[in-house]
């Protein structure tokens, strides 16, 4: 019966990220997404008359902020947290590893980036309610970070979802797992466990 | 949570020194946006001087305007039936058509709107009347020290003192960078003060009352400082 079933027994996959690093990154992308499209209502002077509610969406938008960041910090604290350390040593070096110096230099920034969001989050929050919170800086830190965060959001999903050759790494975000001879391509200096 | 093992082995960590270039981006940028509280506004206002071509470009972005409400709905402006009201400690009450306040003397001015959270949007152009049209109709009485503006955004209002009130470039402004004022900026007519912080502008203005002393508005109500003056009020220079 030919060759599909054959070239379907040769294509082997290895394990490429644990359950608790998957379940870091879609709770970071689902909060961080919350957090966009709240946070664009509030600041677009169109998108605020469309939908009106200010006070509602505010309180979703802090809440959801607070959460996100909670929620991250729950999944490494119940999961894997030796392996999320033993990545986070990886990522400190930027050379290609288990991830190229882009994707490195991705998650860095958007780490650094989560912890800004969160401390010119609550310094709007709490100068709203007292001075000696209140900087003429801090709106615009947290603009600033929306637009860098957006801009690395456009080129990572770019990769992950359109350009041909790399979009077969979103299988490992959700699945776990890779083909063996695409992890090997895309990174040499990687010696994957087999899945499994 | 399942603790699976993720992968191990990298050539690196055999590396006896490796240089942790990602640490010091991660630390850097931390650094950096942290003490940007301090150092911001200065360096941005600098530096958008020569990047005021590029922000016009890109038409979403609000050119320095945020909209601002408190209420779950911006109020709507029907020309038929709106009325600016005038009351309280006058010999004169009025309630003035969107076309009688129109048909008033005019005046315009192009002054910089400061919003107390940051933001600033420079030289924007206003058209409107001077309070003191309103005051030569309506006729305060001596122990009206203190104006309350009311807005169609309930519960927001805000007040001025009589001496605020009569500062040169207050007005009442029913146009914007040459366009009637639109609903997100209050239409169909706002407070314009340009030493204060925007919150003092009420904004969908339909009453001016007049009364003995100012109280707290919105804001005040939630700790912001009654004189809202640019630069030294609500915590700023002082
Ligand atoms: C821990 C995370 C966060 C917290 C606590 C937080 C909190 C806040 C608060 C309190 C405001 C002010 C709302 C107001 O008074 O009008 C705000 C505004 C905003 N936030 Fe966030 N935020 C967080 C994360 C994010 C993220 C991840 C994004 C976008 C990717 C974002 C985008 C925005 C935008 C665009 C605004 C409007 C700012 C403006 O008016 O200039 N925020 N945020």
């Amino acid at each position: 019966m030919g060759w599909p079933l054959e070239r379907l027994r040769r294509v082997r996959f290895v394990r490429r990220f644990s359950r608790t690093e998957r379940t870091l990154h879609w709770v970071n992308a689902a909060g961080f997404l919350l957090l966009l499209a709240s946070g664009l209502i509030l600041y677009l002077p169109r998108l605020s008359v469309l939908v009106g509610r200010r006070p509602l969406i505010k309180d979703v938008h802090l809440w959801g902020g607070i959460g996100w960041i909670g929620a991250l910090a729950i999944v490494v604290l119940l999961g894997d947290r030796r392996g999320i350390l033993r990545t986070a040593r990886e990522l400190e070096v930027l050379e290609p590893s288990r991830f190229n110096v882009g994707q490195k230099v991705n998650a860095l920034l958007n780490a650094a980036f989560a912890l800004l969001f969160l401390v010119s989050g609550l310094l709007l929050w709490f100068g709203e309610r007292d001075t000696r919170f209140r900087f003429t800086s801090t709106v615009l830190l947290h603009d600033i970070l929306m637009y860098a965060a957006l801009t690395l959001l456009v080129g990572h999903l770019y990769l992950a979802v359109i350009h041909p050759a790399t979009r077969h790494s979103l299988r490992g975000m959700t699945r776990g797992t890779v083909r063996e001879d695409w992890a090997k391509r895309h990174y040499p200096r990687w010696a994957p466990p087999p899945a499994d | 949570m399942n603790r699976s093992t993720p992968p191990a082995e990298y050539e690196l960590m055999d590396d006896p020194s490796p240089k942790r270039y990602g640490r010091g981006l991660f630390l850097t940028t931390l650094f950096g946006g942290l003490t940007s509280i301090a150092w911001g506004r200065p360096v941005w206002s600098r530096l958008s001087g020569s990047l005021a071509g590029i922000e016009s470009l890109v038409p979403l972005v609000p050119h320095g305007w945020r909209i601002y409400s408190v209420a779950d709905t911006m109020p709507t402006f029907d020309p038929a039936t709106w009325r600016l009201a005038i009351d309280g400690l006058v010999q004169q009450k009025l309630a003035l058509s969107y076309h009688e306040l129109r048909a008033l003397p005019q005046s315009h001015q192009i002054t910089d709107f400061h919003c107390v959270t940051g933001w600033t949007v420079k030289n924007v152009h206003w058209k409107g009347v001077r309070l003191s049209e309103i005051f030569d109709r309506a006729r305060p009485f001596p122990e009206a020290h203190a104006l309350q503006f009311v807005s169609a955004e309930q519960p927001y209002l805000d007040y001025l003192t009589l001496q605020q009130s009569q500062l040169k470039d207050v007005m009442l402004a029913y146009e914007m960078d040459g366009k009637p004022l639109t609903r997100e900026h209050g239409a169909p007519l706002r407070l314009v003060i340009p030493e204060m912080y925007g919150y003092k502008g009420v904004k969908w203005l339909n009453r001016i009352n007049l009364v003995p002393q100012a109280g707290d508005g919105y804001w005040e109500y939630l700790g912001y400082d009654r004189d809202a003056w640019v630069g030294r009020s609500n915590g700023y220079g002082a």
